[in-house]
């Protein structure tokens, strides 16, 4: 096969797989979330309720389309593809396995190994909030705008704290490449744990975590759309599928962020103590290391409902604090302690 | 020769309007309009051991474009008239109404200057719940009556110039 097609396949197949974990993902929250609650939640489309997001699918297409008359019409049905479009963008970097050896070729499973990936996740990640100002102060509506400046302020106080948190990580591994820093990820550390940027770096990674909610609008930063005080925040007077876009991109949002944190800090498509190359065939090993990246990211997934069903809302006072005034100090130092430590090892 | 999937005249349009049904009846995310005490009884309805959710009414928004079925719980008073009518314009088709409880349906015991006798001559209502208030089972069963309707609606049909007219009627 000519290295296009593959490359072609590879792209189909990660914006199918993304668009799949939004749509299992939207089922999951409503389940997991009914579960937290003693309640049943949504079991009357299909089995389980698992045909609940094709149902939701279809009553959104076939709502009638509203645009609000005062609205900035252009920017008004931009907003939801701008919220959507870097989700998916972001993925292209990720490194969602090893290699499959297909045909005596051998694939990598990444969609493009840019030596920058990392400087993209990061320049791409923070783009999506775009898509929720334009949508904001397109649709003339007070909640809505009110909604889009909440999410401009927090993007200034959380994008800092994300950065240096993830430049410890590039001090540790000296590489930009995602899948550089995987293959890092190898081995054991101290004899006993995975050699995993987790156990490397424990603060970083919590930061991180924070940094990674405040990113996605999740409870307990969902100050965009806070209901109990902004209606729908910004996404108020959007109807039909347009307010769907803006629902799953939220979903491939979080499938990215968790996919960037195994990456980063769970050691990617490798298990812990076990070479799964060494006993595997080939295909076999690119199908396990695909699924065990999957599992990973999977649990981050669920850790996302976990804590929305949890956790209060934060006050946007608070937010701002937390981020300025915690956040960016405790990075600082965990730069220091990691820049420090590199220095001494190597 | 021919065709051989096409089962006669409307055979594509009734598939599609069935595809539509199942979606729209499985997917009434509900707007609360909860004005007197009848809102505490639709708020045990969406809550555990109920669970309106069950039916995918789910999602419950307080921005009247996002949502199907408002769900009209409580008296309504004169000066609420308007208010409620442009609720009712603002939210996108195809959209339903629950009237719930005795004041909702008739005015209940309010019977005086200041209070609506009954919404449904204002805005067209798909189900009354009558009672004071009722029982969550009974918006549950008001809720799965809907649905039902859901299910026998023509959607390829356009439904907006009947509700036209039956707010002409009303005013």
């Amino acid at each position: 096969m000519e290295d296009w097609i593959i490359d072609l396949i590879k792209v189909v197949f990660i914006w199918v797989w993304c668009l799949l974990i939004a749509v299992v993902m939207t089922w999951v929250e409503r389940r997991a979330s009914a579960m937290m609650q003693d309640r049943l939640g949504p079991n009357r489309a299909g089995p389980f309720g698992l045909l609940q997001p094709l149902a939701d699918g279809i009553k959104l297409f076939t709502k009638e389309e509203i645009i609000p008359e005062k609205a900035k019409s252009i920017l008004y049905v931009l907003g939801p593809a701008l919220f959507a479009l870097p989700a998916f963008s972001a993925y292209a970097v990720v490194p969602f396995g090893d290699k499959i050896v297909l045909g005596g070729k051998e694939i990598i499973l990444q969609v493009a190994d840019v030596n920058i990936g990392f400087l993209y996740v990061l320049a791409i990640g923070s783009m999506g909030v775009y898509g929720m100002v334009v949508g904001g102060w397109a649709s003339n509506n007070k909640y809505s705008i009110l909604g889009g400046l909440r999410a401009t302020a927090q993007l200034i106080s959380y994008e800092v704290p994300l950065g240096l948190a993830l430049l410890a990580v590039v001090l540790l591994y000296g590489t930009f490449s995602l899948r550089e820093m995987v293959f890092q990820q190898s081995g054991t550390f101290l004899g006993f744990l995975p050699n995993w940027g987790f156990f490397k770096q424990p603060l970083g990674f919590i930061l991180f975590l924070v940094a990674a909610y405040a990113e996605a609008s999740r409870v307990p930063f969902d100050l965009p759309e806070a209901e109990s005080e902004l209606v729908n925040g910004y996404h108020t007077e959007y109807g039909g599928m347009k307010l769907g876009l803006y629902l799953f991109g939220e979903y491939v949002n979080l499938g990215t962020l968790s996919a960037i944190i195994v990456t980063i800090y769970f050691g990617g498509w490798q298990l812990p103590y076990v070479d799964m190359s060494a006993f595997l065939g080939p295909v076999a090993y690119g199908i396990a290391s695909f699924l065990v990246f999957f599992l990973k990211q999977a649990f981050f997934l669920f850790l996302f409902v976990w804590v929305r069903w949890t956790v209060p809302r934060f006050r946007y006072d608070q937010l701002m604090g937390l981020g300025w005034k915690s956040l960016i100090p405790l990075c600082l130092v965990n730069f220091f302690i990691t820049a420090l430590l590199v220095q001494l090892t190597v | 020769m021919g065709f051989q999937a096409y089962q006669g005249e409307g055979w594509l349009l009734t598939k599609a309007e069935q595809l539509i049904n199942w979606g729209r009846s499985r997917s009434p995310w509900p707007f609360p309009y909860g004005t007197a005490c009848c809102g505490i009884e639709l708020m045990a309805a969406l809550a555990s051991s109920y669970d309106m959710a069950r039916f995918g009414a789910e999602r419950v928004g307080f921005s009247p474009r996002q949502c199907d079925v408002l769900i009209e719980a409580g008296t309504i008073t004169k000066k609420m008239v308007p208010v409620l009518k442009t609720i009712y314009a603002q939210m996108a088709e195809p959209k339903w109404v629950i009237a719930v409880g005795a004041c909702a349906c008739t005015g209940g015991v309010f019977r005086t200057y200041s209070t609506q006798q009954g919404i449904g001559s204002i805005i067209p209502v798909d189900v009354f719940v009558p009672g004071c208030p009722p029982r969550p089972e009974g918006i549950l069963y008001a809720l799965l009556k809907l649905l039902d309707k859901i299910q026998e609606d023509h959607p390829l049909y356009k439904k907006r110039q009947e509700v036209a007219e039956a707010l002409e009627a009303g005013k």
